[in-house]
């Protein structure tokens, strides 16, 4: 596939969605907290980047900032969001509408929550459809039916009818994958989309998602804390930590050579499935909390690297190979100076 | 010493204390009702005149106007009743009593009804079933007509001078027994949540027992809504004891409420005497008032889901 | 081989609901030896939960029996439990020192006066500090609540502890401080443990032995390295093919489609027969007990024979660390 060449096409295309220096904020009583700072990332057309990060990090406000979807009094204090050369970031809530399903579609983490419970499936995909391109009615009962058997719905004819109640979990999240891609978007946001499913239903979950939009070119902002789904579905990723990205690069890269001190030291949490180790690598402490966020670099408090200048200064991302990382002292170099 | 200053200082620092001088309807309501809090203990030491002292009053003082009006007299600021007690010190007794009724009554049905709350979540099955079934027989009559019942029949039923001593007792006990309900469902409801959460499993491990895993454990999270329906229904005691001593029934008449008051001043009325019911009528309001406000800030100050 | 500390036999635990009768827990038997970490693992539904407070003593079986043995150095026999949700498994309105402290309290484990030092002594060991035991749960974070729950497990002196998945809510890197925690806490207190949890790589970081459950019965019965280097049952393989692998890109997942059914209108015989490739029509009538395969696994399975090389059913590129061949 594209794939070895994507790099190269990225480069050369102008970003489906780049996030420049966004900023979100909460106003408390005692002042304003900072949920994200500072955070910029570029999605490539038909790329799948991964946000991972420990919950608190930031990673689901910045799908709902682009979304448009940030809950009051939360709210976009400073940066661009902009999509497909257009700003949205300030767009007003009916365009944010339009946006919304017709460019960019979503996927949550509870298809309960998606889904009307009293509206058949078929219903919420014509609907849909008919709201965001033109067809008729007849059409769009033809197309979604062929949307359910695309995600994998056994009888799509009969089921087309029935309500969400009557599917199982599995199934739900399958039809919510069709409902976030039926008005044909350049863009979904998936915030968690198999953490709620079973581990042998979150494999075929996933699978269904990415095939679908490598053939349709959709790009995917894939949200989650699991390392693995990440390894196993993104082409890119950004590890959040505190309110900031922390490295982003090529999912190989990021997974097998991290550089950061704590995408390494999450990496070595993770207990391997595959061997048996005696001991799990553990950083101290836990992410700070918004209230509590440290000055300079958000990890130097846990970091066994830290020096003074991690602590008065925020490092910004810098290359480092292939990969941008905000660390003053990035770690894994061989003694060359070449990529481990 | 040390044990209360931090507790203060905790009190102040909290979210309650912060919401409590943003929202003016707390705050003055929360004066207002110290207010009458104070009029009502310290009544025997602010009332100018004992209004049960039979030999202090003087009838020809009888059915004087407020001092403001033409007739009136500065000695009796509000006015005189119909057997020349001075209103002021008389309205200042109504309302210890009314607030005596009030609180005794909401304490009462406080106890009654979340002991049977915490017994039927806890419980469940038959228990459980006969509670609330209980429960909603009587609410399906009116409170009002629930405390007239357990009155009158006290009336009918005990002899004459033996209801005369118990009246006081009868009344808040009629009123108490009207109002459980709510608290036992609330507390019934909470109960029924909290007692599969896994810290109460924690606690059967070790052997408790369930009555004491209720009160040590499940007692403490209750509290909350509790203090809410409770401060909410002073109000509602307080009236019901104004109505049904203005129907003649409640308090004895040797130890007026409010309410009395407002049914001796009702008698005369038209005869254009009506200060004796309106100064005591707009007390009652005022007190009233107040608590439900204060009430509505508390339930929402302390609502985890606005938070 | 160590004595078992816990003999379960044949236990069955049933509930009603919408007027039929779900067997959340059918026909279970199993050992756990003395001092071991014993787990159960499974997915939605399959049980293990119920099957660990029926253990537990919080719920009675219906069914069967559970036999406790001896604990090591003739302790007596109490259980404690680790839940699941650190935000409700310590009551939010006590102090966290009276938490901790109740245990002891209640069963007389201490003299009074050395209550106080026993808390602070049971903080230390969890990481956490003596200033802590006048906070209240919600000024702690999830994984500082997890570490309570520990102290006061441990404040119970228990022989058994029984785990319910108590890292599932965490996050990935204070979970591996809350697992690398508790396996130290097992060791030096010779506890005998039970420990659920959905995530095989977890299961296999702190226990020897795996019990694999689907829909209410336990399909499979093995140490860790055996269950892992070649797993018999097909629902076992295809749990170890389904784990996201890290650090090897992109891989082609080609398991059978389906899901667990639901508990109210199980399949008849195996229940695992509409998923299952290898099924076979006895499959379809009979559902299979137990045995014992030669080499001390237990397998609930009629395609699997007792001796023998394992067969994998399953298709898949190999697990890496699996070391039998595609059949």
């Amino acid at each position: 596939m594209i794939m070895t060449t994507l790099n190269v096409t990225t480069q050369a295309a102008a970003p489906l969605l780049s996030v420049r220096h966004l900023r979100v904020q909460i106003p408390t009583r005692h002042g304003p907290l900072t949920a994200l700072d500072d955070v910029s990332f570029d999605i490539a057309r038909g790329e799948i980047l991964g946000f991972v990060g420990e919950s608190g990090a930031g990673k689901s406000i910045t799908g709902m900032a682009v979304l448009g979807l940030l809950d009051p009094p939360a709210h976009i204090a400073a940066g661009d969001i902009i999509f497909d050369g257009q700003p949205i970031h300030k767009l007003s809530a009916s365009q944010m509408r339009k946006l919304r399903g017709r460019r960019i579609g979503a996927i949550f983490q509870d298809p309960l929550l998606s889904l009307n419970p009293l509206l058949t499936v078929g219903d919420q995909l014509t609907e849909t459809m008919r709201t965001h391109l033109p067809m008729t009615r007849d059409e769009a009962r033809e197309r979604a039916i062929e949307w359910l058997r695309q995600v994998g719905i056994p009888s799509p004819a009969e089921r087309v009818d029935a309500y969400p109640h009557q599917f199982s979990g599995g199934m739900r999240q399958r039809i919510v994958i069709a409902l976030a891609l039926c008005a044909e978007p350049d863009l979904v946001i998936a915030d968690e989309p198999t953490t709620a499913l079973d581990v042998s239903v979150q494999a075929q979950v996933l699978e269904l998602l990415r095939t679908q939009c490598r053939e349709r070119g959709t790009a995917v902002l894939l949200v989650t804390h699991d390392m693995g789904v990440i390894s196993e579905n993104a082409d890119r990723v950004a590890v959040m930590y505190a309110g900031h990205i922390a490295e982003t690069g090529p999912v190989d890269q990021i997974v097998n050579r991290p550089r950061h001190p704590y995408t390494r030291g999450l990496m070595g949490s993770i207990p391997p499935a595959d061997q048996d180790v005696l001991w799990l690598q553990q950083i101290d402490g836990a992410m700070p909390r918004l209230s509590a966020r440290p000055t300079g670099c958000p990890f130097h408090p846990r970091c066994k690297h830290a020096t003074e200048q991690c602590v008065s200064t925020r490092p910004l991302p810098h290359p480092e190979g292939v990969a941008l990382v905000a660390c003053w002292h990035p770690q894994g170099l061989a003694v060359e100076g070449v990529a481990a | 010493m040390k044990t209360m200053m931090l507790t203060v200082r905790r009190w102040r620092q909290s979210d309650l204390a912060w919401s409590l001088g943003r929202t003016p309807e707390a705050w003055i309501s929360a004066l207002v009702l110290l207010l009458y809090l104070g009029m009502a203990l310290l009544a025997p030491l602010l009332a100018p005149q004992n209004p049960f002292d039979l030999a202090a009053l003087d009838l020809l003082d009888a059915r004087l106007p407020p001092a403001w009006v033409e007739g009136g007299q500065l000695k009796y600021l509000f006015g005189t009743d119909g057997q020349g007690r001075d209103m002021v010190s008389v309205m200042l007794y109504g309302l210890r009593m009314s607030l005596f009724v009030g609180v005794a009554s909401t304490l009462l049905s406080l106890v009654v009804g979340v002991t049977l709350g915490l017994v039927a979540g806890y419980m469940g099955g038959r228990i459980d079933n006969i509670i609330m079934r209980a429960a909603d027989v009587q609410l399906s009559f009116p409170a009002i007509l629930v405390a007239l019942l357990i009155d009158g029949l006290s009336r009918t039923v005990l002899p004459r001078a033996v209801h005369e001593q118990l009246s006081l007792l009868i009344v808040v006990v009629a009123i108490a027994l009207a109002n459980w309900v709510q608290y036992a469902r609330t507390v019934r409801g909470v109960t029924l949540i909290e007692k599969d959460k896994d810290y109460v499993n924690a606690v059967r491990l070790i052997g408790m027992g369930r009555a004491r895993i209720l009160f040590r454990h499940v007692l403490p999270n209750i509290l909350s809504p509790v203090l809410v329906i409770a401060t909410l229904s002073i109000g509602l005691a307080v009236l019901t004891e104004a109505t049904l001593s203005f129907l003649g029934l409640g308090v004895p008449a040797t130890s007026p409420s409010l309410g009395t008051l407002i049914r001796l001043g009702n008698e005369v009325l038209f005869s254009g005497e009506w200060w004796i019911t309106v100064l005591p009528g707009l007390l009652l309001i005022g007190l009233v008032l107040s608590v439900n406000l204060f009430g509505d800030w508390l339930r929402d100050a302390l609502n985890p889901r606005l938070k | 081989m160590s004595m078992p500390y816990l003999s379960v036999k044949n236990l069955s635990r049933e509930f009603k609901a919408q007027g039929r009768t779900v067997r959340a827990v059918d026909n279970v038997s199993f050992d756990i030896p003395v001092g071991t970490t014993f787990s159960l693992v499974g997915e939605s539904g399959c049980g293990k939960t119920t099957l660990a407070r029926v253990i537990a003593g919080l719920d009675k079986p219906s069914a069967g029996s559970m036999l406790f043995g001896a604990p090591l150095d003739g302790r007596v026999h109490r259980t404690q439990m680790i839940f699941q949700d650190p935000y409700a498994s310590l009551n939010p309105r006590w102090r966290v020192g009276d938490a901790i402290a109740e245990p002891i309290t209640f069963q007389n484990l201490r003299l009074r006066t050395d209550v106080k030092q026993r808390v602070e002594d049971l903080l230390a060991r969890v990481g956490l500090s003596a200033a802590d035991t006048a906070k209240f749960p919600h000024e702690f974070s999830g994984g500082q609540r997890q570490r309570v729950s520990i102290a006061r497990a441990l404040a119970g002196e228990p022989s058994f502890l029984v785990c319910d998945e108590p890292t599932s809510a965490l996050d990935v890197s204070v979970q591996a401080q809350i697992l690398n925690l508790l396996k130290r806490l097992e060791k030096e207190e010779g506890l005998t443990s039970l420990f659920i949890s959905h995530n095989l790589a977890v299961v296999r970081f702190v226990s020897s032995m795996i019990g694999v459950m689907y829909l209410g019965r336990l399909v499979e019965v093995a140490p860790t390295a055996e269950l892992f280097a070649a797993p018999r049952h097909p629902y076992t393989q295809l749990l170890l093919e389904a784990i996201p692998r890290i650090g090897q890109g992109r891989r082609a997942v080609s398991l059978p489609a389906g899901e667990l059914p639901s508990p109210l209108a199980p399949p008849p015989g195996c229940t695992f027969h509409p998923r299952c490739p290898a099924a076979m029509d006895i499959c379809r009538r009979e559902a299979p007990a137990l045995r014992t395969l030669d080499n001390g696994v237990l397998v609930a399975c009629h395609a699997v024979s007792s001796g023998g090389q394992p067969v994998r059913f399953m298709p898949g590129a190999a697990h890496p660390a699996s070391s039998f061949p595609l059949s």
